[in-house]
């Protein structure tokens, strides 16, 4: 993710106005913004040409694209064929019940999101996790706890900062 | 960015021929210290996940601090996977070639001063031979590499792919400058007919034939013609090609302009998928350096031959693999397959003639090539040249990338290279080709893995994955997931796949939870063999593969979970219980404070009760549990 919010215009200029450039804009509108807002879709879609109504159908197609804001943190569970036989379903289970959310969806207080994904190809650290890109190899739910707090904990610490700045 | 041309004009390195290739090379490996020092240091995605950026950070860290630059500074360099991925993060000290593995950061002080300013092996990071006992030193004595017959894989884990110097030094292009240089285009695509080269996407067409086909297409229709790399590597288990874009990006590149040339395309496309971010910025890199020395874009070596590639990123969509659903992804459409009444080599992208080969065939292209397609020919059996690499994973010692030629058993790759099963037992099956291969049991582990013969046996090559099951996998638990996988992936264009995909899921939803009868079986397989019939593509047709190989093999273990309701493997949850045994347990609390359900009681140091009916059967209290006390039955 590139948080420090890139104008979404800046991203309209990167690609030629041709109708074949429509994912690579959803794409990178995504990127920017964990998500492709209807102002930003509808951006895209006059900007290369194509009715909304493809940009939605591109966008429900493939499953990196999201429609809705996305938790701070997204939290991907690996159900590859290795991560599967390792337990990676149980993970996900965890997950559920812990974060009290289903697979795809994020916390209410917009601080997770859970995802699975179909193989990250390290199927070697089955079962793996993924935390903001940062992998988690041999993942158990009790190491996975322990990670998850302290993402928790360091919110604690931006929150202060944040407070006296 | 100044615009090619100037830029190209301004820059020192354009080479302008092979000769001025072989000049660079020459220079590049004369100004090398063959006695130099160098920490080879794994960054494939493996090694990295466990840490291995941290490792070269402490590397250079004490190399600065340890003033050893008054004796010859050592090099440092990182590269691509080596495949031993279960060991990582891995570390080879040239020019001994000492293999060290399992290094974390607070190693490294230890190795600068032992290895490297006193020329001793710090023998704890060595790897120790599982049979004898025996520390083995250099990475070429470790079975797991001996046995293999790396090709494809050679330069990775020796060059850096994020410099082209490197690749050049190392042979890269030199097969580029051949084919320019002294081949014709015909001559090109017959060097890749007599090679024998089938495709290694999945289903092992030839690709000399599909070249030629092109080629036939291109006379009736004119050009433009369009390259394209697959590179959306989908299977889950399969993660050769990614190392391969990874660890060894030129080859992949120098391959596809050796297509290019030979079909005199002007264009080509590489589709990556969008999971494989260190993949997609290599090949960025490698195009880039490409293009400054004169090997990719406007007439390339001076030859007057001109091309260029864009990368295309997958968006996550498995079907995308299949080469019509990939053009339209291209195209900037949803991925959604045709039907292919006209093949692709004569309607593909942008309904031009369009030759689409996967990442690993491409990387053949270059040795092809270079060494000449009787040199190809004689590696591999008869309809199955080459080498071919695949991703050993699942239960087995030895998790990693292995090459080696087409035709070894099934029991070289996983008992010899592999290791065997963790606990010793021999293994329950090993499930080939992904969503759409099959089961091979353990009774047929002769079986030679080769293209033909794994068809035979009623599962296929596939992209390479290999996925060892032990006596703990159930083969319904496997058939469900590969099944529930596709079902989420199915474009949902044809009936067959999509609502028939979700039939035999449900069968076999059943089956988990012990409800059903042998007719089942019967139904799965008619069932089967409607989708395989009448879907539209191979997504779907190849779909009911993992089903109807499991019950062709373990059809006892599908009657056991309806006629006894069981699940012999204890996987199926609705048919197991947990229990904790009492001999065991030592009262420590750890499942009791784990369980979500809170439903273990007992009291510190005193054996633990499971409330079976309150019980989840998440099995986190036996992952907790450290005195293997948690069994299930």
């Amino acid at each position: 993710m590139e948080p420090q919010g890139v104008q979404i215009d800046e991203i309209m200029e990167r690609y030629p106005d041709k109708p074949e450039y429509l994912i690579f804009l959803l794409q990178d509108i995504q990127a920017s913004y964990g998500y492709i807002s209807a102002q930003a879709m509808q951006l895209a879609c006059d900007r290369i040409g194509v009715p909304l109504t493809q940009g939605y159908s591109v966008a429900t197609f493939y499953q990196s694209f999201r429609l809705d804001p996305s938790g701070e943190h997204e939290i991907r569970v690996c159900l590859g064929t290795a991560c599967h036989l390792k337990g990676g379903q149980r993970l996900v289970e965890d997950l559920e019940r812990r974060l009290n959310v289903e697979a795809g969806g994020t916390t209410e207080d917009l601080r997770f999101t859970l995802n699975t994904v179909n193989c990250v190809g390290a199927c070697a650290l089955a079962p793996v996790v993924v935390v903001d890109n940062e992998y988690q190899p041999n993942a158990t739910s009790k190491k996975l706890e322990k990670y998850l707090k302290t993402i928790d904990a360091l919110a604690g610490v931006e929150a202060k900062e944040g407070a006296h700045a | 960015m100044p615009n090619l041309s100037t830029a190209l004009k301004m820059d020192p390195w354009r080479l302008q021929s092979g000769e001025e290739l072989n000049r660079l090379r020459a220079q590049i490996i004369a100004g090398r210290d063959p006695q130099r020092p160098e920490i080879i240091i794994c960054h494939g995605t493996g090694c990295l996940a466990n840490g291995s950026d941290k490792v070269a950070k402490a590397f250079r860290a004490a190399l600065e601090g340890k003033g050893i630059q008054a004796k010859v500074m050592p090099g440092i360099k990182t590269t691509g996977c080596h495949g031993f991925c279960s060991r990582g993060p891995l570390v080879i000290i040239r020019p001994q070639g000492l293999f060290y593995q399992r290094v974390k950061p607070k190693d490294v002080e230890e190795i600068v001063d032992h290895t490297l300013v006193h020329g001793k092996a710090v023998e704890r990071l060595l790897y120790k031979d599982p049979s004898s006992g025996d520390l083995i030193f250099n990475e070429g004595e470790i079975p797991f590499y001996k046995l293999q017959q790396r090709i494809v894989l050679h330069n990775i884990g020796k060059i850096d792919p994020t410099d082209i110097t490197d690749t050049i030094a190392a042979g890269g292009y030199q097969a580029l400058a051949k084919a320019l240089t002294t081949m014709t285009p015909e001559q090109v695509v017959a060097e890749m007919e007599k090679s024998g080269l089938r495709g290694r996407g999945g289903a092992g067409f030839p690709t000399g034939r599909k070249w030629r086909s092109a080629l036939q297409a291109i006379k009736k229709k004119g050009r433009p013609v369009y390259v394209v790399v697959n590179g959306d590597e989908g299977d889950p288990g399969a993660f050769m090609d990614r190392t391969i874009m990874e660890g060894d990006p030129h080859a992949v590149l120098e391959g596809l302009i050796i297509g290019a040339y030979a079909l005199g395309a002007a264009q080509g496309y590489l589709y990556v998928r969008a999971e494989y971010p260190l993949a997609i910025r290599h090949l960025e890199i490698a195009m880039h350096q490409a293009r400054e020395y004169g090997l990719l874009g406007e007439n390339i070596l001076n030859s007057g031959f001109s091309f260029d590639a864009r990368i295309n990123r997958g968006a996550g969509a498995f079907v995308c693999g299949e080469s019509t659903a990939l053009f339209t992804s291209i195209e900037g459409k949803p991925g959604n397959p045709r039907p292919k009444y006209v093949r692709s080599v004569e309607e593909g992208l942008w309904g031009r003639p369009t030759v689409l080969n996967n990442v690993e065939t491409w990387a053949n292209v270059p040795l092809i090539i270079e060494r000449g397609a009787d040199w190809y020919a004689g590696l591999g059996v008869p309809h199955s040249t080459g080498t071919k690499v695949f991703s050993l994973v699942g239960k087995v010692n030895n998790v990693g990338l292995v090459e080696v030629p087409m035709g070894v058993s099934m029991a070289h790759i996983v008992e010899q290279i592999g290791g065997g099963v963790p606990d010793g037992k021999p293994f329950k099956a090993v499930q080939t080709g992904g969503p759409s291969g099959g089961c091979i049991p353990y009774s047929l582990k002769d079986t030679p893995v080769d293209f033909d013969s794994l068809t035979a046996a009623g599962s296929m090559m596939g992209s390479g994955a290999m996925i060892v099951m032990d006596h703990t996998d159930c083969v319904v638990d496997v058939g469900r997931y590969f099944l529930r996988f596709l079902e989420e992936e199915s474009c949902g264009k044809c009936l067959p796949c999509r609502l028939g995909l979700t039939r035999l899921r449900e069968i076999l939803d059943n089956f988990s939870q012990g409800v059903g009868s042998e007719k089942d079986i019967e139904d799965l397989t008619s069932l089967s063999q409607a989708i395989q019939d009448g879907a539209l593509c191979a997504l779907g047709s190849s779909a009911p593969n993992p089903v109807l190989t499991t019950i062709r093999y373990f059809r006892e273990e599908y009657l056991a979970h309806v006629q006894e309701h069981k699940c012999p493997a204890g996987v199926c949850k609705d048919l197991i219980t947990y229990g904790i045994d009492p001999e065991r347990c030592t009262g420590c609390m750890n499942c009791a404070r784990q369980c979500p359900a809170q439903c273990i009681t007992g009291k510190k140091k005193t054996a633990h009760v499971i409330d079976t009916h309150k019980c989840l059967r998440c099995g986190i209290c036996k992952e907790t549990c450290k005195f293997d006390a948690v069994f299930i039955s």
